[in-house]
C-alpha cells in the first residue's frame, strides 16, 4: 500500500499546482478517471485475499475521496478566480458621461405659461384659444373700446387692414368664448399678443394669459382672493399683494395688482424703480357693456377678468434681466430652463 | 398731469406729507409716477441787486460788480455773465453758500480781483433750463430775501399718470377734489368773481357743427399791454407743471388749463374778419398752425373760422395767422366745449397731440366755460390790463351732453364688491365726488352724475367709485365657489404638450420666434404665397405674417451659429398665416436639426445629422397619435428644400406636413456650412389620434423569412413594404427593411433591398408550406410590379 500513499500525495500535489480548470481536469482524469492511477489500484484488489480486500478497498476509496474533495475545492477557487479576472477585465470608468441624446428644454415662456395654466386648471378653469389676426370687433368693439376711444392709444395696434388687427391682448378670446358658451364660465386664454412698440422694455410680440370667471354672485372680493392666491402660489412666497384702482374699458371696477418687490422685499430698488412694488397684472369686474355685447344678462351674472403678462412673470421668477433674450433663442439661454 | 405740491395745498391741505399724499392718490387710482424737488439743494442764496458794474481790469469777459443783498452790505463779485449790468436783480450766492452738487462758495480772487460770492444762472441752481447768463429776477424782488423763501422752492412736483377715464383730474382743481374726498376735508379754490364789463363789444358766434360744439363762450378784451411780464409766481407754477412761459396771454390760458382743466384759446381780435363760426372744415381748406406747420384740413375736422377762413383746429391747435403776437392790442378769448367724439382721433390723424386735444378727447367739463373765462379775465387784468367786454355764451341746448341719472341699488354694493357700506358713508363719498342725490327709496338711490365725470354713467361706475374711495385693499379677499363638472377630454386628441415633450426628449430645445418676418425671407421659403402684410410694421424685418415657421427657425439657427453653438436642434409651435379667400391661421409644429448627429462625446461618431435622423423625430411625433401607419412620406418638391431630399407627409389624401434638407442654394444664402434639416407639420392633423385598442397576443411561435431583392434604383422602398403587406395575407405580422445596398457587384441602375417578413398565426403553429406560399406570392408580386428579382 506504499503505492497508495505516494500516489495520493502525488495527486494532491498536482491538484495544488493546477493553475487552470483544464489542468485540474487532467489531474482528475489522470488519477480518478476510469483509467486513472488511483482507480487502477482498485482493479488490483483482486490480487488480495478476501479478508484483506475490504480494508484495502476502503482505504483506496478514502484516498480517492480525499483527492476528489481537494479537486472540488481547487475548482471552486479557480472558478472564482476566473470570474474575478473577468470582472476585473470588464471594469469601466463610471465617471465618463453617458451616451445618447441630451434632454431639451421647453422655452421659459412656455414653462411659465404651463405653470400658470396648471394653477388655474387645478380649480376647474379650461384653456381657450383664439386667432391672432383678429377682427377689430373682438379686439376692441365688443370689449367696450369703440373707434377713437382714447384707450386705443394705449394699445399701439398693428393693423392688417382698417378692420383687422393683430390682437393686442387675449381678451378677445373672452368674447369669442362668451359668444359660444353660456355661463357659468371659468376660462384662461393663453397666447401671443402684439403691440407696435419695441425698445428695451417692450417687445412687439409677447404673451398673455387672460382669465375670466362668470357666475352668479361673483364679486370683487372673489377677484381679489383669486389673484392673491395665484400670485402667492406662483412666486411660492407669502408676498404682499396690493390692488390699485386702474382703468380698462372692459372692466368696472378695474384694478392693477402689484406684489411687493421680490428683489428688495419692499425696500425700493432698481427692479421696482424705488417704489417697493411691482406691477403684475390688470384685472377687474366684467363691464356690463361687455356682457351686453355677448348677450349675457348682467343682472343675473357677474364676473371678473384678469390679464397677466407672461414675460414679466418669467423675468421676475427666473431673474431674466433682458426681455429680448426671450426671442433671440440663444441655446445658451434656452439650456438654462 | 404735473403740478406742484404747494399749488395743490392752496386748494386742499390734509395733514399728510407729500409722499403720503402721493401714495394716497396712487392707491385711489391716480398713479403718481414721480415726486421731485422743484429746485436743486442749495442754501445761502439771496435776492441780490447789482448796484455797480465795471469792466475787469485784466479780463475782457469778466465784470466786477457791486452787489447788494448781503446783510453786512454791498459786496464785490466778479462775474462772467454777458448780461451782468447795473440795476438788475439776480440770485446772489453769498460766501458760505452751498450750491447743488455740494459746491461751496468761498472768497476768491479772479485775475487779481477779489470776489465775495457768485451770481447764478438758472441751471446752476437746478431751477430751469436757462443757461444764457445770470437769472434776471423781477424788479420788485425784495433785495436780501432768501431766494428759497422768495420763490417758495421748498416744494415738490407730482407727476400723475392718469388713465384715460379721468379727464376730470387734468387740472389742479380736479386733483384737489379727489384729495378732498379721500381725506373727507374741505376743498377751497381761488375766488372767481365775475369781472364787470367795461365795454359793450362782443363777437357774434355761430355754432354750425351741432353736437360737436354745443357750447362756446367768448369775450373781447381791448387795449391790453402784451409787453407786461408774467408774474414770477405764475411762471414758477407753469414751470413746475412742465410749461415754459411765453407771453402773458398764452401763460394765462395755460394757467387756467392747468388749474381748472379748461383748454382756452386767445385770438388777436384785429386779425379776425367778422364773427366766429364753429363748423366742419370744407374740402380743400388749409390752415397754418401755431407751430408753423401747414396742413390740408380733412373734411370732418372741426374748425373755428371767421367769415372768410379757418382760424384754428378746434380743440387741437390754434392757427398762426390769428394768434396773439408781440404787437397784439386786442384779444378775443375762447372757452368752448368740444365733444370728445368730435376731437377723438383727429389730432392723431394729423400727427398732433396737444394739451388741449388730450383734454377734449377725454372730456372737458361742459359747465366750466364761463368760470374759466372769468378766471382768465381776472388773471389777465392783473397782468396786462385792458377793457373787458361781456361774457358771450352760445349754447345749443338740444345737442349738449345729456344729463346722466344713475340708480344705485344697495344690494348691488354688497353683491358686486363684497362689502357692506353704511348709507351715510356711501352718500357722503358720492356727494363729495360731485354726484347729486336726487332720489332715494328702500332699494337705493338715484344720483345725477357731475358734468366733469365722463366716466360715470352706470351703476357699475358708482361701484367703482365707492370701492376706490373705500379702498380696494380694505375689501376682503375671498375664494369663489362654483359647481364643478368633469369636462370631456377625448383620449383620441393628442395633447400638444405630449408632442412637445417627445421632441424635448429627443434633444430639441423650444424656440419662440416672431410671427412676423421680413418679406424677403417669406418669399425665399414660400415664393407663391402673398403673405398678410402689416399696414404699420415696426420695421421691414417684421413686416409680413409668416406662412411657415421655418424662416424663424433658420434665423435662430444663424444666431446660434454666430455664437459658436454648432449643433442645433430647435422646434417651435405657433400659428402660420396662410392667405386665401379667408385667412387660415393654422397651428403648426416645426423643427430644425443642424450639425453633428450625436452630441459631442467620447464615444460617438462625428457624422452629420441627415434626413433619416430627422425623419425618426417626425415618426416619433406621428407615433404619438397611435395611428402612425396612417401617415406616408412621399418624395416631393418644395421651393426651399433639396429636390432630392424632401418628402411631403400625407395622412390619407391630406398633405399635413413636409420634411427635407434646406435647398443647397438657400443653405448658401443663409451662410450655413452644412445642410440643415427641417420639418413642419400641422398640429391639428397630428393632434387627432386614436385611443389604444388591445389585440390578443398569440401563443404560437412567429416565423421570420428574409428576402434580398434586386430592384430598380428609383423604386421607393416603401412600395416594396406596401406590396408585401398587401400580398402576404393575414398571417404576416410585420415587414422590416433591414438592409439597403447599392454599388459594387450590382447593376448600376439597381439596388438591393433586404426585407424581413414575420409571420404568426393567432391560434395555431404555421407550417412551412403556408409560409412558403405567402413568401412566393410576395416575390411574385414584386417581380411583376417592380421587376424585382431575388438576389
Amino acid at each position: 500500500m506504499q503505492d497508495l500513499q505516494s500516489l495520493t500525495e502525488q495527486a494532491m500535489e498536482l491538484v495544488e499546482k493546477a493553475d487552470g480548470l483544464a489542468a485540474l481536469d487532467l489531474v482528475r482524469v489522470d488519477y480518478l478517471g476510469k483509467k486513472g492511477q488511483l482507480t487502477a489500484l482498485l482493479k488490483s484488489l483482486g490480487k488480495l485475499s478476501a479478508e484483506e480486500r475490504p480494508a484495502a478497498g476502503a482505504k483506496i476509496n478514502e484516498a480517492k475521496q480525499q483527492v476528489q474533495e481537494k479537486i472540488n475545492a481547487r475548482r471552486t477557487m479557480l472558478e472564482q478566480a476566473a470570474i474575478n479576472a473577468k470582472l476585473a477585465e470588464e471594469t469601466i470608468d463610471v465617471t465618463l458621461p453617458g451616451r445618447g441624446e441630451e434632454q431639451g428644454n421647453a422655452h421659459p415662456i412656455t414653462r411659465t405659461l404651463k405653470r400658470v395654466e396648471d394653477f388655474f386648471a387645478g380649480i376647474g378653469f379650461s384653456v381657450e384659444k383664439g386667432p391672432e389676426v383678429e377682427q377689430d370687433y373682438y379686439n376692441f368693439e365688443a370689449l367696450n373700446i369703440p373707434a377713437h376711444h382714447p384707450a386705443r392709444a394705449m394699445h399701439d395696434t398693428f393693423y392688417v387692414d382698417p378692420t383687422t388687427v393683430l390682437r393686442t391682448h387675449t381678451s378677445s378670446v373672452q368674447i369669442r368664448t362668451m359668444e359660444k358658451e353660456s355661463p357659468p364660465l371659468r376660462i384662461i386664454c393663453p397666447g401671443r399678443v402684439y403691440r407696435c412698440d419695441s425698445d428695451v422694455t417692450h417687445s412687439p410680440m409677447f404673451h398673455q394669459v387672460e382669465g375670466l370667471v362668470i357666475g352668479e354672485n361673483i364679486s370683487f372680493a372673489h377677484l381679489k382672493g383669486t389673484i392673491d392666491q395665484f400670485l402667492r402660489a406662483f412666486f411660492e412666497a407669502e408676498v404682499p399683494v396690493r390692488f390699485r384702482p386702474s382703468y380698462f374699458p372692459f372692466t368696472e371696477p378695474s384694478a392693477e395688482a402689484d406684489i411687493q418687490c421680490t428683489a428688495c422685499g419692499g425696500e425700493g430698488c432698481r427692479v421696482c424703480s424705488g417704489t417697493g412694488w411691482l406691477e403684475i397684472l390688470g384685472c377687474g369686474m366684467v363691464h356690463p357693456n361687455v356682457f351686453a355685447a355677448c348677450d349675457i344678462d348682467s343682472e343675473k351674472y357677474s364676473g371678473f377678468a384678469f390679464g397677466i403678462g407672461i414675460e414679466r412673470l418669467a423675468m421676475l421668477r427666473y431673474g431674466v434681466n433682458d426681455l429680448r433674450l426671450f426671442f433671440d433663442n440663444d441655446l445658451r439661454f434656452l439650456k438654462q430652463f | 398731469m404735473k403740478f406742484s405740491n404747494s399749488w395743490l395745498r392752496e386748494w386742499v391741505n390734509p395733514e399728510l406729507t407729500t409722499q403720503e399724499l402721493a401714495d394716497q392718490i396712487t392707491m385711489a387710482g391716480l398713479e403718481v409716477d414721480g415726486v421731485e424737488k422743484v429746485a436743486g439743494d442749495f442754501s445761502g442764496v439771496v435776492v441780490g441787486e447789482i448796484v455797480g458794474c465795471e469792466q475787469h481790469p485784466d479780463a475782457d469777459k469778466l465784470r466786477v460788480c457791486k452787489v447788494a443783498g448781503h446783510p453786512e452790505g454791498e459786496m464785490q463779485v466778479v462775474c462772467g455773465a454777458p448780461n451782468a449790468r447795473t440795476g438788475i436783480k439776480i440770485p446772489f450766492a453769498l460766501v458760505g453758500a452751498k450750491l447743488p452738487g455740494d459746491f461751496k462758495i468761498k472768497k476768491a480772487k479772479l485775475r487779481g480781483v477779489e470776489s465775495f460770492g457768485m451770481l447764478c444762472a438758472q441751471t446752476e441752481l437746478e431751477l430751469g433750463e436757462d443757461n444764457d447768463g445770470i437769472w434776471e429776477l423781477p424788479e420788485d424782488a425784495p433785495t436780501g430775501t432768501d431766494l428759497r423763501a422768495y420763490l417758495q422752492l421748498d416744494d415738490e412736483t407730482l407727476e400723475v399718470d392718469l388713465t384715460p377715464n379721468r379727464s376730470d383730474c387734468l387740472g389742479v382743481a380736479g386733483i384737489a377734489r379727489e384729495v378732498g374726498v379721500l381725506n373727507r376735508c374741505a376743498v377751497q379754490g381761488p375766488e372767481i368773481a365775475p369781472v364787470p364789463q367795461q365795454i359793450n363789444e362782443s363777437l357774434p358766434v355761430s355754432l354750425l357743427a351741432e353736437s360737436a360744439c354745443p357750447r362756446y363762450v367768448g369775450r373781447v378784451i381791448r387795449n391790453i399791454d402784451i409787453k407786461a411780464q408774467t408774474p414770477l409766481w405764475m411762471q414758477e407754477r407753469l414751470r413746475r407743471s412742465g410749461l415754459r412761459s411765453i407771453d402773458p396771454v398764452v401763460d394765462v390760458t395755460n394757467y387756467v388749463l392747468l388749474e381748472l382743466g379748461q383748454p382756452m384759446h386767445a385770438f388777436d381780435l384785429e386779425k379776425l374778419s367778422g364773427g366766429i363760426k364753429v363748423r366742419m372744415a370744407e374740402h380743400g381748406e388749409e390752415l397754418t398752425l401755431l407751430d408753423g406747420q401747414e396742413v390740408k384740413l380733412q373734411e370732418g375736422t372741426l374748425v373755428i373760422a371767421d367769415e372768410e377762413k379757418p382760424l384754428a383746429m378746434a380743440g387741437i391747435m390754434g392757427g398762426l395767422d390769428s394768434s396773439v403776437t408781440k404787437g397784439t392790442q386786442h384779444i378775443f378769448l375762447e372757452s368752448a366745449f368740444f365733444s370728445p367724439l368730435a376731437i377723438a382721433g383727429k389730432a392723431r390723424s394729423y400727427g398732433l397731440h396737444t394739451d388741449s386735444s388730450h383734454r377734449f378727447e377725454r372730456g372737458v367739463d361742459y359747465h366750466l366755460q364761463e368760470k374759466a373765462v372769468e378766471r382768465a379775465t381776472q388773471l389777465l387784468l392783473d397782468i396786462v390790463g385792458g377793457e373787458v367786454g361781456p361774457v358771450h355764451v352760445r349754447e345749443l341746448t338740444e345737442t349738449m351732453p345729456a344729463e346722466r341719472h344713475i340708480t344705485l341699488r344697495r344690494a348691488r354694493v354688497e353683491q358686486g364688491l363684497g362689502i357692506q357700506l353704511a348709507d351715510d358713508e356711501l352718500v357722503d363719498i358720492l356727494t363729495r365726488l360731485g354726484l347729486e342725490k336726487i332720489d332715494q327709496n328702500d332699494e337705493g338711490w338715484t344720483f345725477l352724475a357731475p358734468s366733469f365725470r365722463f366716466d360715470i354713467a352706470i351703476e357699475a361706475d358708482l361701484l367703482e367709485e365707492l370701492a376706490r374711495v373705500y379702498g380696494y385693499n380694505r375689501i376682503p379677499s375671498e375664494s369663489f365657489t362654483a359647481e364643478l363638472e368633469i369636462a370631456p377630454r377625448p383620449e383620441s386628441t393628442i395633447a400638444q404638450d405630449d408632442l412637445e415633450q417627445t421632441l424635448l426628449s429627443r434633444g430639441y430645445y423650444e424656440a419662440i420666434t416672431f410671427s412676423f418676418i421680413d418679406s424677403d425671407s417669406a418669399a425665399l421659403f414660400d415664393p407663391e404665397a402673398d403673405p398678410v402684410a402689416l399696414q404699420n410694421p415696426i420695421s421691414a424685418e417684421l413686416a409680413v405674417m409668416r406662412t411657415t415657421l421655418l424662416p424663424g427657425l433658420c434665423k435662430a439657427l444663424q444666431y446660434n451659429l454666430n455664437r459658436q453653438q454648432n449643433r442645433v436642434r430647435l422646434f417651435e409651435t405657433g400659428l402660420r398665416f396662410v392667405p386665401g379667400v379667408e385667412l387660415h391661421q393654422e397651428p403648426m409644429i416645426a423643427g430644425l436639426a443642424y450639425g453633428n448627429r450625436f452630441l459631442e462625446n467620447w464615444t460617438g461618431s462625428k457624422d452629420s445629422v441627415d434626413f433619416y435622423d430627422v425623419k425618426a423625430d417626425v415618426e416619433a411625433l406621428l407615433t404619438r397619435t397611435g395611428v402612425a401607419s396612417e401617415f406616408r412620406f412621399i418624395a416631393a418638391q418644395h421651393p426651399a428644400l433639396h429636390p432630392g431630399q424632401t418628402a411631403k407627409i400625407m395622412r390619407g389624401d391630406r398633405e399635413v406636413g413636409v420634411i427635407g434638407a434646406l435647398h443647397p442654394q438657400l443653405q448658401k444664402k443663409l451662410d450655413l456650412s452644412k445642410p440643415a434639416f427641417v420639418f413642419e407639420l400641422s398640429l391639428e392633423a397630428i393632434g387627432e389620434g386614436k385611443a389604444p385598442a388591445f389585440r390578443p397576443l398569440s401563443k404560437f411561435p412567429e416565423v421570420r423569412r428574409d428576402l434580398a431583392l434586386l430592384i430598380d434604383a428609383d423604386v421607393p422602398a416603401a412600395s416594396l413594404v406596401e406590396t408585401a403587406t398587401e400580398t402576404a395575407g393575414e398571417t404576416l405580422t410585420g415587414v422590416k427593411i433591414f438592409d439597403v445596398y447599392q454599388g459594387k457587384g450590382i447593376d448600376l441602375n439597381r439596388k438591393s433591398v433586404a426585407l424581413g417578413l414575420t409571420f404568426q398565426h393567432s391560434s395555431r403553429t404555421l407550417n412551412d408550406e403556408e409560409i412558403n406560399a405567402a413568401v412566393d406570392a410576395v416575390v411574385g408580386k414584386l417581380e411583376e410590379k417592380y421587376n424585382a428579382s431575388l438576389r
